[in-house]
């Protein structure tokens, strides 16, 4: 069911203590700023929270971790130079994290969205990161079984949604929005800029509003 | 391999190439009409040298086909960004694409040519570029090992020795792995290396025979074709 709401806080009052959140973003762009604040606003806590980093300065992510809310981070690249409250919070021992190589956390999240229980994959094959999970050679190259990375909630960014819940992005903002909105069990959408029905060309959707559950427009 | 090949014939500059000269280099051994993803740092240089008349279409992991030069003034834009999270431009006939998408064109074979970064790599091309394996650092791997596993041919930008002057071409890894048997040629300030799985032979040196080379190197290096044989 497809709601447009009025405000980032309605937007995220459904989000349970121990939920599993997938954020989207790659750096700062495609990254729901404004949702996130709410997140934090709203005191859900002891999550696990999915996106590439794990913080970048004293704003979105990184505040939610200082505060301590999250309990285990799934990410590709949580170490960066402004990455400081992260980095505090693991090396004491406060926070749980699971390391997962990109394009294995992209195609994970996928997979959650489309139903499949996993895959094998060569990436991180004889490497530390595939260290107790499931290997085939296949085709004559080492494989690893990867699990589908399911979602209680995704938080994402687009450019435009329709009436519909239809979705566009803007370049390189789009990143994990569209696997994100598949593979979460409640997707919540910040937009620039909502149209009426028929307003996005149907041959330009990215994202099918069978996808979507929330949507409020960010100004 | 050609057996009339000298010490003499591999050596192509009397001294050893900078990161700019590396860089053209390399960037000149890229075929035309190739996809091409140049990692984070030193690789990223390449794009300098690129001619347009090469036709090279640069892939960014974080979605898009034709990237073009870092953003400059009013150019930049928040939305559009390479892996490094610098900004750049799009080239006409760009292509915007999901994360996953993104990993399936690396994965998937499609690239022709990928760029790394290497702390070391083996006598027979295994990669470790992510990790330095100290008890205290966080580890962080990005797209490193996508990278790695799925390019047509992985390129390795290095300096030959460590700051303490090690070899980072070793017999085997002891920094964690990235990738097995993934590197295919090795461009240093020393030295171009073409590794695989009969060991390491060596295209071209530069300001060192390849006696002096050896001597720096702890895996037996053999002289490859001479350039432009």
């Amino acid at each position: 069911m497809l709601n447009f709401v009025d405000s980032v806080g309605e937007a995220v009052a459904g989000i349970e203590d121990g939920s599993t959140v997938m954020i989207g973003g790659f750096g700062n762009a495609g990254q729901p700023f404004e949702l996130i604040d709410a997140l934090m606003d709203c005191g859900a806590t002891d999550l696990t929270v999915v996106n590439n980093n794990a913080g970048q300065g004293d704003q979105g992510l990184a505040l939610l971790i200082k505060e301590g809310r999250v309990k285990k981070m799934i990410c590709s690249f949580p170490r960066q130079s402004d990455s400081w409250h992260f980095d505090e919070k693991y090396k004491a021992g406060e926070i749980e994290l699971e390391l997962v190589p990109q394009g294995n956390l992209a195609e994970r999240i996928r997979a959650a969205g489309a139903g499949i229980g996993g895959f094998f994959t060569p990436t991180g094959y004889g490497t530390m990161l595939a260290e107790g999970k499931e290997t085939r050679i296949i085709d004559g190259r080492g494989q690893v079984f990867e699990t589908p990375i399911h979602a209680d909630v995704a938080l994402i960014k687009a450019l435009k949604a329709d009436g519909k819940g239809n979705l566009v992005y803007r370049k390189t903002a789009r990143n994990f929005g569209p696997i994100m909105a598949a593979a979460a069990k409640h997707t919540v959408v910040q937009v620039s800029e909502i149209v009426a029905a028929g307003g996005l060309d149907p041959e330009n959707i990215v994202t099918p509003g069978i996808y979507v559950n929330s949507i409020v427009k960010v100004a | 391999m050609s057996p009339q090949t000298t010490s003499q014939d591999l050596q192509t500059s009397d001294k050893p190439l900078g990161r700019d000269d590396l860089a053209r280099m390399v960037a000149k051994d890229i075929a035309a009409g190739s996809f091409v993803n140049l990692g984070i740092g030193q690789p990223t240089l390449v794009s300098n040298y690129l001619l347009p008349e090469q036709n090279i279409t640069l892939h960014t992991e974080n979605g898009m086909l034709g990237m073009g030069p870092e953003a400059v003034g009013d150019e930049i834009d928040g939305d559009l960004i390479n892996a490094g999270k610098i900004p750049v431009t799009e080239l006409p006939g760009a292509s915007y694409f999901h994360h996953a998408d993104s990993f399936a064109i690396m994965r998937g074979g499609h690239l022709d040519i990928c760029v790394l970064g290497a702390f070391q790599v083996s006598a027979t091309g295994d990669l470790a570029n992510w990790h330095t394996g100290a008890p205290d650092a966080i580890p962080a791997v990005g797209g490193a090992m996508d990278l790695a596993t799925g390019a047509k041919d992985v390129f390795v930008m290095m300096t030959l020795l460590t700051r303490d002057g090690a070899s980072k071409i070793v017999e085997a890894c002891t920094y964690p792995l990235t990738g097995i048997g993934c590197v295919t040629r090795v461009y240093t300030d020393k030295a171009v290396f073409l590794t695989g799985p009969d060991g390491v032979s060596v295209r071209e040196t530069f300001g060192c025979t390849l006696e002096e080379l050896q001597d720096l190197v702890p895996v037996p290096l053999k002289a490859g074709p001479a350039v432009g044989l």
